[in-house]
Parts: C-alpha cells; structure tokens; sequence
C-alpha cells in the first residue's frame, strides 16, 4: 500500500493537489504531516443515514475531494482542511471571537466581525467561543478511535436493522490510511462497512480495503473523457479501470450515477453506461441519484462559483426512462439512494 | 370507503360543535326534585336513568351504529353537577375564534334560569375551590401544576372484554347476587356497598332504557320509511338495539353497537373528559369478526363499514368545554379516545389479526379528529403490522402513535398487576399505562418542573411575579456547588408535589362522596364483587398519577448551569438568574452561549443525560407510592399533552437560554431544537431514562415527508421504533409535515381543513390551533435527512 500520500496525489494531478491541502500540509513541515497520517479530517457524522447502503447508518463524510464536479452537493466537503464558515446573518457582534483568534485575524468591521482570510488557517478556536454559530469551522481532525466512538453509539441500530458505517466524502479514500484503520476497526466490532468513492483514488489502496469492505458506493459521472474532465475537473480512465479492478477482486459493488440534466442524462451517455456497468463483476446494483437544486444554495453559502445555476430536479419520465436503459443490460436500477 | 361511509364522513367533519343545555336541566330537574332523598349512589345513578329516560333520541339517515351523548352529532353535553359554566363563559365558547363551540341563546337562557341557580355553589368546582388552602392557591395560580379533578370526573378508563360477555341484565344478575351476600351483622360498609350496588343496578336499567328508546324509534322510522333498503336496515337497528347492551352481543354489528352504548353510558354519567377507551378492540372484535366470516353473514367490506361507522361516532363527539379561566384558552374536540391496536393477549401471545388491518384502513381512509389509536408493539408483533401502521403514519396524521407492549407490561408489574391482567393493559386516552377494564387511573394534573427549578433559583419567590410562593431553599449566590444548587432543587420539588398530593387526596375522597361512577362501575372488574364503586376502591387495581412536564427544559437548564458556572467558572450563577428574570434583555450573547454551547438531553451525551437521569430520579422519589386515600398508589408518568404550552407561558426564562413565556418541552421529548444529532441520538438519550418505573412517558417526533419516502424510508421508522424499544422506549410518535406545508396552512388554512398534525398525546387539525400552537408545531426539530 502506498504510505506516501504526497506522492499518490501527485500522480493524480499535482496542480490541484498542490493548490490544495497537500500543499498545505507540506509547508505545515513533518510535524503536522506526522499529525496527519495519525488522524483524519472529517466534516460530518451522520447519524440515521437510510440512503448510503443498507439498514440505518451512520455515514462519516472526510473532507477533501480530488473531485469538483459541478453539481456537488457537498462543497465545503471539496477543500481538504478545517475551514471557516461565517453566516453574517446570525452574528450579534459579541466580539468573543478576535480575542479567541491565535492568529489576530479578527476584527470588527461595520457592527460585524471580518476575518482575514489569508491570516485565518481554519483552527476552530473563533468557532468554539462563538455564541450564535455565526462562525462554524467545518472539518475536524480526528482519531479513529474518536470517529469510532461516534459510530459504536449507534450499535443497536445497526443490529436491529441491518445497517452499518459508510465511509463517504469528500472522497474518503484520498485519506487511504486512516480509511483502512476505521475499516479495521468495524471489522473487530463485526460492523457491516460501505465505501463510498468516486473511484479517482490509488489503485493499490483501493484493493487493499477489498477485505475489510462489505459494500461499495461507486460513482460514475460520465462515460465521455472530455466531458468528464470538463464537469469534474479529471480524467475518468482511472475511474473505470478501477471500477473494473474492483470487481475482479470480487467486491460487491452499487454503481451510483448522479443524475443531472444537461450534463449527463442524454441516452447516449447512459447507454454507455449500462454497456460498461454491465462488463464490471461484482455489480449488485445501480443507483441513479436525481440531482436537486439545494447544490445551488450551498455553493453560494461558500461563496463558491455555481455552474448550473437554473438547473431544475429531473422529470420523472426522464428518470424511469434511465431506469429502462439500465435494466435493458440486466443492470437492476433504481432511483433515489 | 363506500358511499355512506363517504356521506357519514362529510357531515361529521362538516357538523359545528354546539353546546346544549339538555342534560344539564335534566339533571338540574332531577336532582331538584329529588335532592335528599336517597343515597348518593342511588341518587346518581337514578339521575343517569333520568337522563336516559328523557334526553332527544336521535337517528341519522344512512347510520348503522346509532347514538348520541348530545340531542344530535357534535351537540356537547355539560355536567354542572363538576363545572357550572357561567353566561361569560358561554359567550367566550360561542365568541372565541378557535375551538368554538356555538351557544343557542335559548341555551343560554336556561343555564341562566335554571342551571346556574341551582347549581353555583353546589357544583363540585365551586366546592373544591372554597376549601382549597392558600399555599395550594399560590402554586396553582402560578402555574406550578394543574388539577384535572377541578374540570372534569378523574379517571382515565378503557375496558376489557366484559361487556362482549356480559350484557347489562348479566350484571344485573351478579348485582343482585352481590347485594344477597351483604353481611350487615359483622361488616360496617353493608349500607354503603347496598347504596352503591342498587346505583349500579339503576344504571344497568339506564342502559337498557336508553337502547330501547332507540330501537322504538328505529321501529317508527322504519314503518315509515319508503325505501326498502333503509327500511331493511332501520329494522336491524331496532333488533341490535333491542339486544344490546341488555344481553351480551351475539355478532359483529352487535358487539360494535354494544361498545358505543356502554361508551355513551359512561361519558353521559360524568364528564369522562380524561379518556373512554374500548382497550384493544382488535383482539375484543376478533371472534364476532371470525364466527360472522366463518358462518356467511358477515365480510371484511361490512366489517370495514361498521368499524367506519363506530369512528364516525367517537367523531361525532367533542369534549365538553372547560370552564373558568381557562375557556378563553383554546383547548381541543378531542375527547381522547384512543383504540389500541396488536399488542398481546392474556396468554401472551401476538394480538394482530386482520381486524387490525382492518382498522388501521379505516383510520388511513377517514382521517378523522377521533378517535386516536395507536400500536401496541411487542417482540411478538410481526414487522408486517408495524409496517402497516408506519404507512398510515407516513400520510402525515400524526396516528397511529407506537407503544412498547412489553415495556406497558413491566410498567404494570412493578406496581403489582398480575401478568395477564397487565397483558390486557395498554392505553386510554394518551400514553397513560393502564390495566384495561380493570383500573381505576386517576391523573391528577400535571405538574411544571422548569417552574419548580425557578423557584429554586429564586429562593422560593415566582420570578413572573415577585410573589414568595414556595419555600425558602437558599440564596442562589450563596451555592458553591452544583450539588448545592440541586439540593435546593428537590427541597422546592417535595414542597410542590407535597402540597398537590394534598389537594389530590381532597378531590379524591370528594369524588368518591359525591360523584360515585355508578355505571363505570358496574362494568370495571371487581366493582360489583367489591360492592365499592369506582372512586372508592372498588376495582381491582387502583392508582394515581402526576403527570410530570419539561425534563428536557429542565434538564438542559440544570446542564446550563453546571457546565458554565460549575464546571466551566465563566459565568456567575447570580448573573444567570439576573438576566433570566430580566428575560435575556441586554444578555443575548450570554444566552446564546447557553443554548449553543451546553450539552443538552437528546443528543446522546451522557453529561446532559446523567442530570436528566438524575432529574428524573427525583421526579420518582417525591411522587412515586406517596399515599392517596387508598393506600400508596401514587405514581408518576412524563407526559404534557398540550400543558407545555401553558406553563411555558408560566415560566420565565430559563437558564437553557429559552425565553420567557415560550413552550416548555413536551412531553419526554428534548427541548424544541435542542436535539440536533437526529432520531436516534434522541431515542439513545431517551433510552437512558428508567421508563419502567414511570406510567408512561411521550416522545414526540417531526419528520418530513422526505425521509419516509420508499421502502427504506418505511423500514427506517420501523427499525428506529424497535431500537428504541429495545433501550425501554414507553412510546413514540411522529407528525410528518414539511414547513412549507405547515406555513401555506397558515396562510391559507380553507385549503387544509383536514390537515392532521400531533400535537401531544393526540392529533388535531392543524388550522383549529392558535397561532401559538401552530408555531410551536412547527418548532419542534424536524427531522432532515439528505
């Protein structure tokens, strides 16, 4: 298994790495990349997930993605570090947040508090005093066994519903060891265990979860290279030869398909899909997940560029529609998660 | 639903509720007549038949199942003889823009005339509130608690299968028997056990009388009825009204009217505004259900339709409305029948059979205010029942609500059921544990626990008022520790408990004086073999209970302070209680960080979780077997109905960071948006409390349609219910409305008439709450999931 992260990135794509958190983490120096291979970034536990895998789950999202496909539904899962949010609107301008910054980043600007960005490195310490969650530092770096106290909490759902932990994004495995050890971890305690990814990950660490993995989540976006790259920023070779190593080795894997009109809905693209899906072994099932507008109103949260503005939900014809498609190559289709 | 049934349906939900002066001058008649002559029971239960006697029969066109407590559907019925309304109180029923009931001024007029002469004074209201002593007064004003027995006869009721076996001449029989049993020479309650068997026995007559009185005039519209159809079906009515409830039922149709005469019978007696409740009429219905299938007369489509028409009737009747102060409130129709579903039978095994199925279509069909029912869920019960009662919940009423059977069972054998009689048991009108058909259960009212924190922070002085209302328990700034603080927590917890139990104990033995239940009685075991009456020690089992409100406001509080005073040393506790009173004015950044930085009961955290353990503890050690007039039958149960919103606006701010005058928690539910960790972090949390030692607790649950969506959104709810369960869970609820839907409601409420939410123990139409309920509907967490 690759112990280098730096360098599976950089085969990935060095450009978006490096403008990134690796480059962060670089010029942190060893000690916070020590730091790092001892814990995770996480930016949300969910509890009562029903739409990751079987049973109610509780799904652990890891910050950072390789990925930014343009109707993602999770930004701030994009960046791999803390960051901080800052809603003006529930600021009461208590001013307990500058005193709390280590870095002297804060200060009051016009009966609300500004943060200067190139200062602030995301610490939490102005989120932790503030009283009106103004400020929310998303992402925190965990311990595994942190992370799995979180999870055992939620034992006696599992049990009772056959359910289990979802590991998803972000894109969980480009934080390949800590996967492996939570995965570990869920072994020991006989968890049921799903990995949700968008395949563009190390070939090698992939594999490796093989043992440890009882479900994979896995993402495809689009059958057309150019048109990949265009809505996620990479390549999709990778992907689909993953997807393909994956089932050789005997994973039982849930093909899922973000489903966004305008980008990837057209018959051509989906009969793509259902030729290649229905070559991988290994594939259970397939679902299509119906793109919604809510992307929209979260980018603009994070101030983040927006490229499907006006994009509306599928209809459902179109969507029973892809079902057919899909079904007609013996894949079994549905919609939603 | 079938045609009539659709027919039925509009005219119950279209039909005004309006209030009639009918039983009240008839029993105004009565007891002028005859005041002093007999015995109390005997006197009561002569005014039941009187009533009977004399009251407007009334039969509609299409009904099967026929009956009315008022002279027509939805006509409500007042017992002065409990509550005496006053003219001002008609005009605010009549005037007032919610829960309205329509006031006919000739009404009016006789309770002028006649009733309130007679009866202002005399009536057990005004009685109880000449005799009250002041440091009650001061509690209870501020409110501190409520007291159930001040409005309404105490006693949440449900039965058994007597009354499937038994018909009114049966009891008549075994009356008659008990009454040639009396030992006058050696036992020195003879006289006062002859008085209340010959009541039961006048009542049985009453029964009797009043079911007659239908069949003559099921016979009269018959003979005059054109269509053959109807007339065939008016002259059936005649002969079920002739057989029941005198003999016990023989088939289906007769079982079914047999309950609605018995229902009408108790609720006409007294204001059972508490809970009547048939217990598990699934398992009671089951064999008339099978015979009538297995010898041709009967199919599951007329079953489905007699059912229909026995919900439609319960519709037909809304809750008298209070009196006094409180009939400005807005309150609620419902009267609080709630049908138990599944559950267990005597011998244990699984009680689902298709009758449930059957009802829970008719419930999923006619979306009706009344009456509730709820699924009674053991380890026993199949998924496949609890899947279908998740699909009906899914269509956003708010019922059927879900019971732990198992947990209703132990909760009943710790407090001395046998165990097949605590099988039988379940719930009557709320969440309230009870052993059907053979308990007397009387809630007591509820007590305001945040207010009883106030009063600790505040030395014993109403914080809304300045008034010194309960005892000194020290200075706030004088505590050095959280375990100081406490102590003065539960020395203001006993003195409130301790002065309820006492007016409680008052109402008690009153009722028994006064109000004997003399037909109640004869249909609850062991009445009849005991000779006592049902407030007097006269069924087999016997308790009492007080409902206990806000353990998530409370508890947060008490989290509040010990994290940031105690354990954090940030905030003076003085300052605290100082911006408190002064309701957070001047102090938002301070209680913003009380609400968004304190660990608070339902998120799985064990800090906030240990005090509301703790919390609850004290609860069971101040209530739990405390003396009533029949021996240590006190017990607590956590639940608020719509009680959180009237002490809320009771109670000042708290240290949680809520503001004052705004709902308390409901129920065992966490304070309104303080679980954000989702359902299962909530029933973790929940999970933690001793729920066996309670009567019952409720936890009430918002989801949006999203989430329920598909099989797995079904299955979801399904295995969160069985988790919760498993971690000794009482009872769980779930209104399934999205915002939106709740905020278009508002605007434009014509257009969701039949929109049902949960409120409480119960459902109501979203549109005939105030704004202030609406609002707190629709604060409560919803539960999204993307």
């Amino acid at each position: 298994m690759t112990t280098d992260t730096s360098v599976l990135y950089f085969i990935f794509n060095r450009e978006y790495w490096f403008k990134n958190y690796n480059f962060a983490l670089k010029s942190a120096g060893p000690e916070v990349e020590a730091l790092h291979r001892k814990f995770g970034t996480v930016f949300d536990i969910k509890r009562y997930a029903l739409h990751d895998g079987p049973g109610i789950r509780v799904t652990v999202h890891f910050k950072g993605c390789p990925l930014s496909c343009w109707w993602c539904h999770n930004p701030e899962s994009q960046y791999f570090g803390p960051q901080l949010l800052y809603r003006r609107e529930r600021c009461v301008a208590c001013g307990m947040c500058a005193p709390a910054c280590p870095k002297g980043a804060i200060s009051t600007e016009g009966g609300a508090m500004s943060t200067d960005s190139g200062v602030c490195d995301g610490c939490g310490a102005c989120s932790e005093v503030c009283p009106s969650e103004a400020r929310v530092t998303c992402g925190a770096r965990m311990s595994a066994s942190e992370v799995m106290k979180s999870i055992l909490k939620e034992r006696i759902f599992f049990e009772q519903s056959g359910g289990g932990v979802t590991l998803s994004g972000g894109e969980p495995m480009a934080q390949p060891e800590f996967v492996m050890e939570l995965l570990g971890e869920c072994r020991k305690h006989g968890i049921h265990t799903a990995l949700d990814t968008c395949g563009f990950v190390d070939a090698e660490s992939l594999l490796d979860t093989v043992p440890f993995t009882d479900l994979y989540l896995y993402d495809i976006k689009h059958m057309d290279p150019e048109k990949h790259k265009k809505y996620t920023g990479v390549d999709n070779d990778v992907i689909l030869s993953n997807l393909s190593q994956l089932g050789g080795r005997g994973a039982v894997i849930n093909v899922r398909v973000p489903f966004v009109p305008g980008v990837n809905t057209d018959e051509e693209n989906l009969r793509a899909t259902a030729a290649f899906v229905s070559g991988v072994r290994g594939v259970v099932g397939l679902n299509l997940l119906p793109y919604h507008s809510a992307a929209e109103d979260k980018h603009d949260r994070w101030s983040m560029e927006f490229r499907l503005r006006g994009t509306c939900a599928p209809a459902e014809a179109s969507l029973r529609r892809a079902v057919e498609v899909m079904e007609s190559q013996g894949i079994r289709a549905i919609t939603g998660g | 639903m079938n045609e009539r049934i659709e027919r039925l349906r509009r005219e119950s939900f279209e039909a005004v509720p309006r209030f009639s002066a009918e039983r009240a001058v008839l029993e105004t008649e009565f007891y002028k007549e005859n005041e002093g002559k007999y015995a109390t029971p005997v006197m009561r239960g002569l005014n039941f038949k009187y009533i009977c006697e004399k009251k407007t029969i009334y039969i509609g066109p299409d009904e099967l199942i026929v009956g009315e407590r008022g002279p027509a559907p939805k006509a409500v019925s007042s017992f002065p003889e409990l509550t005496c309304h006053s003219l001002e109180d008609l005009k605010v029923l009549n005037a007032r823009r919610m829960q309205s009931y329509a006031v006919d001024p000739k009404d009016a007029e006789l309770y002028r005339d006649v009733v309130i002469p007679y009866w202002r004074g005399r009536s057990m209201r005004d009685k109880a509130f000449a005799r009250m002593p002041k440091k009650w007064l001061n509690l209870y004003e501020a409110g501190l608690f409520t007291e159930f027995g001040e409005q309404r006869a105490l006693g949440h009721t449900s039965l058994d299968n007597l009354i499937y076996e038994k018909g009114m001449l049966d009891l008549k029989g075994d009356i008659a028997k008990a009454r040639s049993a009396l030992n006058f020479l050696n036992d020195p309650e003879a006289t006062a056990k002859d008085d209340e068997l010959q009541g039961m026995d006048y009542s049985c007559d009453a029964a009797i009388l009043f079911a007659e009185r239908h069949a003559d005039l099921a016979e009269r519209m018959a003979a005059s009825e054109t269509n053959e159809t109807r007339r065939a079906e008016l002259e059936k009515i005649a002969e079920v009204c002739h057989r029941v409830p005198a003999c016990a039922p023989r088939d289906f149709w007769e079982a079914i009217q047999m309950y609605w005469f018995v229902h009408l019978g108790t609720i006409t007696e007294l204001n059972g505004w508490d809970a009547m409740s048939p217990g598990h009429l699934d398992q009671h219905l089951l064999p008339f259900y099978e015979r009538g299938i297995a010898d041709g007369t009967l199919d599951r489509e007329k079953a489905k339709e007699l059912i229909s028409c026995l919900w439609i009737k319960v519709n037909n009747t809304p809750a008298p409305p209070k009196v006094g102060v409180t009939a400005a409130e807005s309150g609620t129709y419902n009267d609080f029948t709630n049908i138990n579903l599944a559950g267990l039978k005597r011998d244990g095994s699984d009680g689902s059979s298709e009758v449930t199925y059957i009802i829970l279509e008719v419930v999923d069909e006619l979306r009706l205010l009344q009456p509730q029912c709820n699924i009674q869920t053991s380890v026993r019960t199949p998924d496949e029942v609890l899947k279908a009662a998740v699909r009906v919940i899914r269509n956003g009423m708010g019922y059927p609500s879900v019971f732990n059977a198992d947990m209703v069972v132990a909760e009943q054998m710790r407090v001395g059921k046998t165990l097949e009689d605590a099988r039988e048991g379940g719930t009557s009108g709320c969440i309230e544990t009870g052993c059907s058909g053979k308990e007397a259960y009387l809630l007591h009212g509820y007590l305001n626990t945040p207010k009883v924190l106030e009063l600790a922070l505040n030395d014993g002085v109403d914080a809304m008022t300045g008034r010194p209302i309960g005892v000194r328990s020290g200075d706030p700034r004088n505590f050095r520790t959280f375990d100081a603080l406490y102590a003065s927590f539960e020395k203001q917890l006993k003195y409130v408990v301790d002065t309820k139990i006492e007016a409680d104990n008052y109402l008690r033995a009153r009722y028994a004086e006064l109000f004997p239940a003399t037909f109640l009685s004869a249909v609850i075991r062991d009445c009849i073999k005991n000779g006592r009456d049902y407030y007097s020690g006269g069924p087999r089992y016997n308790s009492d209970y007080i409902q206990c409100t806000g353990i998530g406001t409370v508890t947060d509080s008490l989290s509040a302070i010990k994290k940031h005073v105690f354990d954090d040393g940030r905030v003076e506790l003085s300052a605290l209680v100082s911006a408190c009173n002064k309701n957070w004015e001047g102090h938002e950044a301070l209680r913003l960080t009380m609400w968004n930085k304190t660990p608070f009961f339902g998120n799985d955290d064990d800090y906030a979780d240990a005090i509301m353990q703790r919390v609850y503890g004290s609860l069971f050690e101040s209530i739990d077997g405390k003396r009533s007039t029949l021996g240590p039958t006190y017990h607590l149960n956590m639940l608020s109905t719509t009680c959180h919103n009237y002490f809320g606006k009771m109670t000042g701010a708290t240290p949680n960071g809520r503001f004052s005058g705004t709902p308390i928690s409901d129920g065992t539910s966490p304070s309104h948006g303080a679980d954000r960790n989702g359902p299962t972090a909530v029933v973790k949390s929940l999970g933690k409390m001793d729920q066996v030692k309670s009567g019952g607790t409720l936890l009430n649950q918002r989801f949006l349609p999203s989430l329920l969506s598909g099989e797995k959104g079904v299955n979801g709810l399904v295995n969160l219910i069985r988790s919760y369960f498993k971690l000794g869970g009482h009872h769980i609820q779930f209104n399934v409305v999205d915002e939106e839907t709740l905020r278009d409601a508002q605007k434009r409420p014509e257009q969701y008439k039949g929109l049902l939410v949960r409120v409480a123990g119960y459902s109501d139409y979203f549109v005939d709450l105030d704004e202030y309920h609406q609002e707190e509907i629709i604060a409560r967490t919803a539960q999204e999931v993307f």
